[in-house]
């Protein structure tokens, strides 16, 4: 077993395990900490698929802005933790059950057919750096770019107003 | 760089990671836990389009995997907003108390 | 980049991470003498000199008495996270030195050696990205506490560690612009060529000032953990070891804040007058040259945080937070569309 596959099968587990421990907790601060390792684990993902911009971008941005700002939420608001499957409907557990078991059932058919470990494409060595990422968003991807900066400046307009205090409605 | 993640195993995992974010949604009725379902979603789906870049060579899955996470930023914040001005008025974040559409 | 870490050069890496974290641990010990003197002088007094002569066995008593203190758990706090806090805040402080260059690369015993950990080719990102895993540190020990000053200066200094967190990635947006990379010693080689980064881009230079010691939560930035007014804040409930833990984190932050001003801004090892010499000396002589200056040059900014911490008054929070939001992005701005300036105008 090479070290990049104990690796990955090492953070498989601690994805896993982690994003366990986000679904069934009871207290929703265990769940978000539980959710930043998850992010963490996540960015290690991206980084064993040679993605070493995206593996920075996701700690920077996922761990270490969107779930302060969760925790920040949670701490402030101090919802009481209410149980795991106190009043959950049947309705929801099957469809729950029912789309989980065609999710599974469907990538079990598909791994076998992409399992060939990719020797052959071996990528330029320009590949998930900085440079080709930033080359990209300015060249072919600077429309999207530009609406994206968009979205984020009417997010964030839209978040100042809703969070304001006196705002009863 | 010698030898890459097989990309059926990053397709399992996320598929695996992908359902856990379902259940979350389906099942728990805390608003924040309910986002961070959809958080566990969004990775999931991040992952397979990082491994799809990696397994055919093309940068194309690392840009769309960096637009979704722009994009779950915004959706972060507008969201928790909401949840603030509804926590202000109903003292809880049971979404099943958050009825008052309902036929 | 993955392969670094399971490589051929395992060992050497090892050496290096202890080399690396014996010396910064060290000066983290050494520096909390040179502050108690420091401010003693600048009050117009001694400052300690009974530990051992001129005091230079101060850390050592210090750290005794921190290892003999009981470390008391509050009855209700969250046991876990309160005692993980300080684990990460000390531990993120020190993971970030793993991509900074402390001289050169320089041949040493028919090897070449490079003074860095991890040469990432994302080396500056690595360190923000560390930076903004340090916020979780300060906000669970807040929480854990089950007090509410400890509540209330855990979320104030992370809100303002988040605040400046943007106006710092934003300054640093000109150096990257200049060396069009985001390798530390690609930037140091860049300033080497031209001019510094200080001189051709002073505002940027300002604004990461103010950022870091808004970052490192140091005065005049410090009222998160101020105890006139918050009986010390996020550590109020920490004592013993744990509160250890948080005091070094505190100052290896110091440290590597310093050393990013350093390399940065102000040249790293590089000296205009010296450079010509080296060329004529033996290259592990110019090895140890680059690390003395680089010593030199991060000596002098740890000079300045102290001794901005005992000249200026504190800030007050919203003023903080106005400073950060209102004035400090802005300039950050401004600096982004002044480097571009002069890169097009052909200056640097």
């Amino acid at each position: 077993m090479t070290p990049r596959e104990l690796m990955f099968y090492a953070d498989a587990i601690v994805a896993v395990m982690t994003a366990a421990v986000v679904v069934l907790n009871r207290n929703p601060v265990v769940c978000a900490l539980s959710l930043v390792l998850h992010l963490c684990s996540v960015a290690v993902f991206f980084l064993l698929l040679d993605a070493s911009f995206l593996f920075a971008v996701q700690i920077i941005l996922y761990a270490g802005a969107i779930m302060v700002l969760f925790l920040f939420v949670i701490m402030l608001l101090d919802p009481a933790g209410e149980g795991v499957v106190g009043r959950t409907g049947r309705i929801q557990v099957s469809v729950a059950i029912a789309s989980a078991a065609v999710l599974l059932l469907g990538a079990a058919k598909l791994v076998p057919a992409l399992a060939a470990p990719d020797q052959a494409a071996q990528p330029a060595a320009e590949f998930g750096q900085v440079m080709s990422v930033g080359r990209l968003l300015f060249t072919s991807y600077l429309f999207p770019f530009e609406l994206a900066s968009i979205l984020l400046l009417v997010a964030m307009i839209g978040a100042m107003h809703m969070g304001k205090k006196g705002e009863s409605e | 760089m010698a030898d890459a993640v097989p990309f059926g195993s990053i397709v399992l995992v996320s598929a695996v990671l992908f359902v856990m974010g379902i259940l979350g949604v389906m099942i728990r009725r805390s608003a924040l836990v309910i986002f961070m379902s959809i958080e566990l979603m969004l990775n999931a789906a991040n992952l397979v389009f990082v491994g799809a870049a990696r397994s055919t060579g093309s940068m194309d899955g690392q840009m769309f995997a960096f637009f979704v996470m722009a994009v779950a930023a915004a959706e972060a914040a507008v969201g928790l907003a909401i949840i603030i001005a509804i926590f202000r008025r109903r003292r809880s974040t049971d979404v099943d108390l958050m009825s008052a559409l309902k036929w | 980049m993955i392969d670094l870490l399971i490589g051929p050069g395992v060992a050497a890496t090892l050496v290096k991470i202890a080399v690396v974290l014996g010396v910064v641990m060290t000066v983290v010990g050494n520096i909390v003498l040179v502050e108690r003197k420091v401010a003693g002088w600048i009050q117009d007094r001694i400052g300690p000199n009974r530990a051992g002569p001129w005091g230079l066995l101060q850390p050592l008593a210090d750290g005794i008495k921190f290892i003999f203190k009981e470390d008391v758990i509050p009855g209700q706090a969250f046991k876990t996270l309160y005692m993980v806090a300080p684990v990460l805040s000390l531990t993120t402080a020190l993971t970030a030195f793993a991509v900074i260059p402390f001289a050169d690369k320089f041949v040493i015993l028919g090897r070449q050696v490079a003074p860095i950990i991890a040469d990432l080719d994302v080396g500056l990102l690595w360190i923000f990205a560390v930076a903004s895993m340090g916020v979780y540190g300060i906000v669970l020990a807040g929480w854990a506490s089950n007090n509410k000053y400890s509540l209330i200066g855990g979320l104030r200094s992370s809100a303002q560690m988040i605040s400046y967190e943007l106006s710092m990635t934003l300054s640093v947006v000109g150096v990257l612009m200049a060396a069009s990379s985001l390798r530390l010693a690609d930037i140091v080689n860049a300033q080497a060529g031209s001019v510094w980064n200080a001189v051709s881009q002073p505002i940027g230079f300002l604004v990461f000032m103010v950022s870091a010691f808004a970052e490192t939560n140091r005065l005049p930035f410090d009222l998160p953990e101020a105890e006139p007014e918050l009986v010390a804040g996020y550590h109020t409930e920490y004592s013993g070891i744990p509160f250890l833990m948080f005091y070094m984190a505190e100052y290896a932050n110091v440290i590597l804040s310093s050393s990013l001003m350093v390399l940065l801004f102000c040249g790293g090892w590089h000296l205009p007058l010296i450079e010509p010499m080296l060329d004529s000396v033996s290259p592990a002589m110019a090895g140890l040259a680059h690390l003395g200056i680089f010593s030199l040059k991060l000596g002098a900014f740890l000079f300045l945080y102290i001794w901005v911490r005992w000249t200026l008054p504190r800030f007050r929070y919203d003023q903080l937070m106005g400073l950060g939001w209102k004035v400090m992005l802005p300039l950050a701005l401004i600096n982004v569309v002044w480097t571009a300036f002069i890169i097009l105008a052909g200056w640097i």
